[in-house]
């Protein structure tokens, strides 16, 4: 996600390690870099700007600790200040009573409110909340009818013991710029309609519009002034780039917004947005959205972002996916395993397929140390999963706890089983006993050691599945001949 | 035989509506000053503010130095014609058409990441084609978002065009086979095609997208005349990536810019330009159907350093 800024800051602080000590000049060069980095993130201009300032003034300032190298130093000061600017962690949804508490999200065409609005509506479901929302968006065509068929979804699909309404009314409807004032209308009926159906919360999905359309910016202020929402939402494409601090700042000025969502976290776009808005409005920035589904939406953590900015991964987002996914008994054990290098074959099956409910492979490597960066031109087809976890099915118990039984003629039994080659098998075995030994030698690390062994993994492809595995070809003609040749229509749990 | 023609007073006036927060703040800048290294690098970071992105930027300016160094320029006025010549040489062209099929249909594929504002571009160009008098096909081929059938049949119904549609979560590549037929069928000038919004980085959905091309391929070959990747003006440097990823995969032939009416300059795409050559065609400058104009390098650059007096009071 963040990884080409990570490969950045790698890249300058490489320099930097080794020389034994900070100085004015090493500082300065490499903060050149670290603000090219942030530009090319798309943070804003002025707040890359302060940014390197701040640090270099940190970095100077400081006296060099004997025991770390320099580099590491800088990562530690540039870490923290990331971490100051888009903090502090504040993902709480303040629910009033009595209710209905009543959420407004505002924001750019297209930035994902919609979306957002059945994601946060599945949170509330999730925690036996009664959620009524409410389609106020009265001029994109079928906004409603998008609203509606969001909240039936969740209602019927979403897990919890709560409960997602629904109040839209259709015929308010008009082409652009014609029903402008009508919403403050549409919002009053639904919250007065989420007073008397006694609804814990009401969540109001307000029209797209530009920060500099007056007349509809002048709509949203007078919701905000008749109904008074107890929490304004900004919705941001964590895509954006430098008119982020333009767009946020109006909305800001004009609604004194309590919070904002980054939407589409899971492309790869370098996220600058995340700290250009934070710095702008000083608003949290609450939740991240990663994915067209209501449920990919995850808790803002600004230490795991700037993690990712450094390099060092997002493992506690993958370990808290992870979490929800796996029964509480079962991680303990694994976790034990993993600690103690006792992996075995079952484990992994298990682990794949735990993966598997987790979401797209690409998203979930990505998360890991390091990984990231080198998984940026590889083309991860889930598919392969299939093939190996096809081999592993084929394997028998005994190989299964202990990989060292197999050699050519049992790896060519198990390729048959599995329409696989044994040479695929092979290549499996060696990069499971990879993870093997690096979960070992992690187990006995610190931090920092941990690190190192991250990317160690991820520059021999230790991942099963990852590096050298079939059709995971790299970016460029070969990636573009498989797309357009090697389509196959496959079930998917996707749905899509 | 081509689309879009319009005159290019009336393309001067729709980007009139973009706020041009480069230019002002540009002009105000460079007032009165010398071009020294100060000056310079005030110069450097309102480009990147633009979005034009650090590379194209980093060139941009060097030439600038390079320019003043030889004293070939020195006052700070002088840096505007300067940048705007630098720039419009890396559009040595004119405006690029929309291509059209030696036979009808012509086949028009729209794509991009979610968001971007693909369905009413879509209504923009049957609009337009409409009132040029062509005969136009729409095809609803995002069959995932909800309410996305039901946003372009609204379209479809305003404009008074045929829309070709399957249920909600149907194959996307069916819906786009029975639309072919229908357009051939119906003897249509342009058959557009609506599609999902779908990050680049899903291989999967790439591979639908791939597959969506093959079946329009296989039915009249050369087709899709025109591949166009919808780009949100207010899009950083991501931008680029999306074009990359969309060209490797569909073969992009065109950029429609949309969102320009903001306070977003859009600079993404001279990075784009100069990295895959793909030419912008068609820009979005509000949200009304009427809101597109075709691209002009020329009056896109100069709306790009309009001083603000001239552009705020006509948006
Ligand atoms: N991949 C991805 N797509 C998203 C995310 N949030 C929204 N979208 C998509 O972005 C598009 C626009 O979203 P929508 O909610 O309609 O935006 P709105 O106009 O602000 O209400 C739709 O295609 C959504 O599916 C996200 O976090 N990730
Ligand atoms: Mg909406």
């Amino acid at each position: 996600m963040l990884d080409a800024l990570s490969d950045r800051f790698n890249a300058a602080f490489r320099g930097l390690s080794g020389r034994g000590r900070i100085s004015e000049s090493n500082v300065r060069e490499a903060m050149q870099e670290v603000r090219t980095a942030l530009l090319e993130a798309d943070v804003h201009l002025d707040v890359a700007k302060q940014f390197c300032a701040d640090v270099i003034e940190d970095a100077i300032g400081q006296e060099v600790i004997q025991s770390l190298k320099p580099g590491q130093q800088m990562i530690e000061i540039v870490n923290r200040r990331l971490i100051d600017l888009m903090g502090p962690v504040d993902t709480h949804l303040m629910m009033v009573d009595p209710g209905p508490t009543v959420f407004m999200m505002c924001g750019l065409q297209g930035s994902g409110k919609t979306t957002t609005c059945g994601k946060l509506a599945a949170l509330l479901k999730k925690r036996g909340k009664r959620v009524l929302v409410v389609a106020a968006d009265l001029q994109r065509p079928a906004a409603v009818e998008q609203l509606r068929i969001t909240a039936e979804g969740v209602e019927t699909n979403g897990p919890g013991s709560g409960e997602v309404g629904f109040h839209g009314e259709p015929d308010r409807c008009d082409e652009y710029g014609k029903a402008v004032g009508a919403a403050v209308g549409v919002c009053r009926r639904g919250i007065e309609r989420g007073r008397k159906e006694q609804f814990d919360a009401v969540i109001l999905d307000t029209a797209g519009r530009l920060h500099v359309n007056d007349e509809l910016m002048k709509e949203l202020e007078a919701i905000n002034r008749m109904l008074t929402p107890h929490q304004i939402l900004l919705v941001v494409d964590a895509m954006t780039g430098q008119d982020a601090v333009n767009s946020a700042k109006a909305f800001h000025e004009r609604l004194a917004i309590d919070g904002v969502i980054l939407t589409k976290f899971d492309s790869d776009t370098r996220g600058g947005a995340a700290l250009s808005v934070k710095h702008v409005t000083g608003a949290p920035i609450k939740f991240i959205g990663v994915g067209e589904k209501f449920d990919a939406l995850e808790e803002f953590h600004p230490e795991r972002i700037a993690g990712r900015i450094l390099g060092m991964g997002d493992v506690v987002s993958l370990v808290e996916k992870a979490r929800d996914e796996v029964d509480e008994a079962e991680a303990e054990e694994m976790a034990e395993k993993l600690a103690k290098g006792k992996l075995n074959m079952n484990d992994f099956l298990k682990q794949m397929k735990t993966l598997r409910r987790m979401g797209p492979m690409k998203q979930l490597l990505g998360m890991l140390p390091g990984v990231g960066s080198a998984l940026k031109n590889v083309d991860i087809d889930d598919a392969q999963f299939d093939r190996l976890e096809g081999m592993v099915h084929s394997m028998t118990a005994d190989e299964r706890e202990d990989v060292k039984l197999l050699g050519k003629s049992r790896n060519r039994r198990i390729a048959r089983g599995s329409g696989t080659q044994p040479n695929e098998v092979n290549r499996l075995v060696k990069q499971f006993e990879m993870v093997q030994k690096m979960t070992q030698q992690v187990a006995g690390m610190g931090m920092k050691g941990k690190i190192g062994a991250a990317r160690e993994m991820a520059r021999g492809g230790g991942l099963p599945g990852a590096g050298g595995m079939p059709g995971l070809g790299t970016k460029g003609t070969t990636k573009t001949q498989s797309l357009k040749t090697g389509y196959k229509q496959r079930k998917r749990g996707k749905g899509r | 035989m081509r689309f879009f023609r319009k005159a290019a007073g009336a393309i001067r006036e729709g980007l009139a509506r973009t706020r041009s927060i480069l230019g002002a703040g540009l002009r105000s800048l460079l007032a009165g000053r010398r071009l020294d290294d100060d000056l310079i690098d005030e110069i450097e970071a309102s480009l990147i503010g633009a979005d034009v992105g650090v590379k194209a930027t980093t060139e941009i300016i060097g030439e600038l130095r390079e320019a003043v160094r030889k004293g070939e320029l020195e006052k700070g006025e002088d840096a505007i014609d300067f940048l705007k010549s630098r720039l419009k040489r890396r559009w040595d062209e004119a405006p690029i058409d929309i291509a059209v099929a030696d036979s009808p249909p012509t086949v028009v594929l729209v794509v991009g990441v979610n968001g971007v504002g693909k369905t009413t571009s879509v209504a923009k160009i049957a609009h337009t084609l409409r009132a040029e008098g062509r005969s136009v096909v729409l095809a609803a081929a995002d069959t995932f978002r909800a309410g996305a059938v039901e946003q372009l049949a609204i379209w479809a119904d305003r404009l008074g065009v045929d829309l070709i549609r399957g249920a909600a979560g149907a194959d996307p590549a069916a819906v786009v086979f029975d639309a072919v037929d229908a357009a051939l069928a119906r003897k249509a000038d342009v058959l557009l095609i609506d599609t999902a919004g779908r990050l680049h980085v899903e291989a999967n959905l790439m591979r639908q997208l791939v597959k969506i091309r093959e079946v329009i391929a296989r039915k009249i070959p050369g087709a899709p005349h025109e591949v166009l990747l919808v780009l949100d003006a207010t899009s950083g440097q991501n931008g680029l990536q999306q074009a990359t990823v969309f060209g490797e995969a569909v073969g992009v032939t065109g950029i429609f810019l949309a969102k320009l009416d903001g306070t977003a300059r859009g600079g993404i795409v001279v990075a784009i330009r100069d990295a895959l050559k793909v030419p912008v065609k068609l820009v979005g400058v509000g949200e009304r159907v009427e809101d597109v104009q075709p691209f002009d390098p020329d009056a896109f650059i100069d709306a790009m350093f309009a001083a603000e007096s001239e552009s705020a009071s006509t948006s």
